[in-house]
């Protein structure tokens, strides 16, 4: 693991798979406050054209980010951070979904560095342009 | 196009006040998988320097999200909520959010095009404290498509 102050474009800092179950959304859907019924009932899903209860965007920016925390030490490092949605993540009634998340430093200069964070779930990219800069002074 | 054009540059008036609460914090942590110990044991976020637990960078939402609804109730807006597809997200820091914080978000329309026979909506919600202090910035981009139901 890389140390702040000698941070290599390239490095990789931190990466996890994070297992996503059904549990997972509706603990989200109360913490943060979003009850979009397409994060778990299975037929409000399908009537919309949906191929499964999704996952809540706003739950996968999240644990992407978590993933480099406790390589930073501080969360007040963090002084910028966004995503494009591109792709949902389905998560099966019986088996969930396994989110995989890679973050790698994709730019440095004298006071920051900037973190890319590759998030696939069964291969795929989920989230686009996903970056956080990092105060590394 | 689905949106009212005239909801480009409108401001919205502040958020009631939000007050982050610790166990709130602790909540939505453990929601996010996000498992650093200061965002639930005030001992490790006090060796960093905070008066109590540190929300997870995207708890801001939480807060931004009353000003995404006073948009979406909008009468004249045009935007049907059914429709709304949420694109992009940016969060743009002075500090993190700390329980104990009372949060207000003050919401501006700062882009608004069409896009095939949909919008695509910028806004920019900016988080303060109670000392009026900026905090953090959440940029939003919804995209609006067709339809009345």
């Amino acid at each position: 693991m890389s140390a702040l102050k000698d941070l290599a474009v390239g490095d990789v800092v931190a990466e996890r798979t994070v297992h996503l179950t059904r549990e997972s959304l509706v603990r989200y859907a109360g913490a943060s406050g979003d009850f979009n019924p397409i994060h778990y009932r299975d037929d409000v899903a399908a009537a919309v054209g949906l191929p499964g209860v999704l996952a809540h965007g706003m739950l996968t920016m999240g644990l992407a980010v978590g993933t480099i925390e406790s390589w930073l030490g501080d969360t007040g490092r963090i002084l910028e951070y966004g995503v494009r949605f591109t792709k949902p993540v389905v998560v099966d009634p019986e088996t969930g979904a396994d989110v995989t998340v890679v973050a790698k430093v994709g730019a440095v200069d004298d006071e920051s560095a900037r973190i890319d964070l590759t998030v696939t779930y069964e291969g795929t990219t989920v989230l686009v342009k996903a970056q956080a800069r990092v105060r590394t002074t | 196009m689905p949106v009212n054009p005239e909801l480009a540059g409108r401001q919205f008036p502040p958020t009631a006040p939000y007050l982050v609460g610790r166990e709130k914090v602790r909540e939505f942590a453990r929601a996010v998988f996000a498992d650093d110990p200061q965002h639930t044991d005030p001992a490790a976020a006090a060796a960093l320097g905070y008066a109590d637990v540190v929300a997870p960078p995207t708890f801001a939402i939480v807060v931004t999200d009353a000003t995404l609804q006073q948009l979406l109730a909008e009468p004249d807006s045009g935007i049907v909520l059914h429709n709304v597809l949420h694109a992009e997200q940016k969060f743009r820091y002075s500090r993190p959010i700390v329980a104990g914080d009372e949060l207000t978000a003050t919401l501006t329309v700062t882009g608004l095009r069409a896009m095939g026979g949909g919008a695509m909506v910028t806004s920019e919600s900016e988080i303060t404290d109670a000392a009026g202090e900026h905090v953090v910035t959440a940029t939003s981009v919804l995209i609006v498509g067709e339809g009345d139901r």
